[in-house]
């Protein structure tokens, strides 16, 4: 065999690694057997139970809600921030950049209980901030900043500075400068980094684990405890609904990149 | 980044986000190893006056005796690190070089995102399916006449799971270094009458080690770190630092012992990245995102 076919064939293989746990998933959301993996024949039955059983949709609201309220405030502040590290210099520059790839680096369970040991000494001290969607989006958000901020700043890194420094000469003051030079031209990155940090909120399960009290579950924290305590099928069919959404958000997002 | 900047622009720009990050990471931070110090009242609380009792206990150093009981948990951490980094390596590294010179790059890349960007949980969750006794990897051996095998739970399915779930965090930064690689240095080892090994080596090699680093590093810090994936897929059987950490500060509720198996596992990772930070400077941080 010639090298390229190794290649190919050790590539298939990866690829049958990668979408047989997703095979799975997907073929018994519509098998009609409700325990074990024999195929019984085929079913909707467990996407009605999902739509009818309106147990599942609060969680589904915790984690909408979360994502777009932690994905503002994150957007808002990364960008702030890349902008500010990419044209200023200032004393503690490097210090804050180091503090911006913890979030990025460390364990998340070791992020989870840092937060939840703050919340409770808070709590403790102030009587304030008790375990809540108030103090998930908190967590989400502290991550989030990380991430946008890195994504925002790498696209500030390729703006030509001339740009920039032309408006000022032209007399365009600081925010209307910001507004109508910087952002148009920065919108891309800070879409990426926002789209980034919505994502990575919806799918977080760790840090909302740890920082979650009672009536704050999210979908991933259900899903983990439904997983524990044994699945019904339909998780299954919500997997499945979920992995549809997912290829269709990524197949329309490589279309406007492949515009572009 | 050519300006000194005025107190007015660092307030508008940096300000904010700067204050949340010292707020909500580096206080938090700071509070493990403080934690990590005290010790357990009987409330379920925490009391001083400071020690090095919780770091003696995580030692297994006692009036005793010697228990490594954490340390070989922190050892069955790292090899878990380990193992999965070089698994993903082996199967992500060729797999680089398969979407770089294949003409569907495009394709393959959304194929390699797209498990990723599914619920990690239900990845997981899939292979206990997969595994379980009557699962499909028994229903697949019984039709062929084979004695089934019990992968679930186990250290085996742990490994398994983890790759699985790490594998797309070693091929998308790994990818972008395999696609940047100047063949024409190939082309000239092989003027040079370099074999092909050596040619590959000395010129291609080299050229991906920023993404393979970089890798590397996605893949072994969350793989020492995790307790979900031991915790579902080795359910009970698998005890590693991440379900130390997760015990003490549920059940167990010894949030200052569990500060401080937090704290020896942050400070494993953080040096880790030190000597990547030295060996790569900002650019090489850049490159994690």
């Amino acid at each position: 065999m010639k090298p390229r076919s190794w290649l190919t064939l050790h590539g298939v293989l990866v690829l049958l690694f990668l979408y047989l746990p997703i095979a799975v998933i997907v073929a018994l959301s519509f098998n009609e057997s409700k325990y074990g993996v024999a195929w019984h024949g085929f079913t909707f039955k467990w996407y009605r139970q999902l739509l009818e059983h309106t147990r599942i949709h609060p969680y589904v609201w915790n984690s909408l809600i979360v994502a777009t309220v932690s994905t503002f405030v994150s957007t808002v502040l990364g960008t702030l921030l890349a902008l500010g590290l990419a044209r200023f210099r200032f004393s503690g520059r490097g210090g804050l950049l180091f503090l911006l790839y913890v979030p990025v680096v460390i364990p998340d369970v070791v992020m989870g209980v840092s937060l939840l040991l703050f919340f409770a000494w808070v709590q403790r001290l102030f009587g304030a901030l008790h375990l809540g969607l108030t103090t998930v989006i908190l967590g989400h958000v502290s991550f989030q900043v990380a991430y946008v901020t890195l994504v925002v700043k790498s696209r500030l890194a390729g703006l030509d500075p001339s740009l920039d420094e032309a408006a000022a000469d032209l007399g365009a003051a600081g925010w209307m400068r910001f507004w109508r030079i910087t952002f148009p031209l920065i919108a891309p990155g800070v879409a990426a980094g926002a789209l980034l940090a919505f994502t990575l909120s919806l799918d977080d399960f760790v840090i909302t684990f740890f920082t979650a009290g009672p009536g704050a579950t999210t979908l991933p924290v259900y899903i983990f405890s439904s997983v524990k305590r044994g699945v019904t099928p339909e998780i299954h069919a919500l997997s499945t609904l979920m992995i549809l959404i997912t290829t269709l958000a990524l197949i329309a997002v490589q279309r406007v990149q492949a515009r572009r | 980044m050519n300006r000194r900047a005025s107190w007015k622009q660092l307030v508008a720009t940096v300000a904010p986000g700067a204050l949340w990050l010292v707020v909500f990471t580096l206080v938090p931070t700071l509070l493990i190893f403080y934690t990590s110090l005290l010790q357990r009242d009987p409330h379920g609380w925490l009391t001083g006056p400071l020690t090095l009792e919780n770091y003696l206990r995580f030692l297994g150093l006692s009036a005793e005796g010697f228990d490594p009981l954490y340390l070989n948990i922190l050892g069955r951490s790292l090899l878990l690190g380990l193992v999965t980094t070089v698994a993903t390596v082996v199967l992500g590294y060729p797999f680089a070089f398969f979407i770089a010179g294949s003409a569907r790059k495009n394709l393959l890349l959304l194929l390699v995102v797209l498990p990723f960007w599914t619920n990690f949980l239900i990845r997981v969750y899939a292979w206990i399916v997969i595994f379980q006794r009557k699962g499909v990897l028994n229903v697949f051996l019984d039709r062929f006449g084979l004695d089934p095998v019990l992968l679930y739970p186990s250290w085996s399915a742990v490994y398994v799971g983890t790759v699985y779930t790490y594998l797309p965090f070693l091929i998308l930064p790994l990818y972008a270094s395999v696609e940047k690689i100047d063949w024409s240095l190939l082309e000239a080892a092989y003027d040079l009458g370099a074999s092909r090994f050596w040619g590959f080596v000395h010129a291609v090699l080299p050229q991906t080690l920023p993404g393979l680093v970089a890798g590397v590093l996605l893949v072994f810090v969350p793989a020492v770190g995790t307790f979900v994936i031991s915790d579902l897929l080795g359910a009970g059987k698998a005890v590693l630092v991440g379900n130390v950490i997760q015990q003490q500060f549920g059940a167990s509720r010894d949030w200052a012992f569990g500060s401080a198996a937090a704290f020896v596992l942050m400070a494993v990772v953080l040096a880790g990245l030190w000597l990547y930070a030295r060996w790569t400077g900002e650019r090489g941080m850049e490159d994690l995102v």
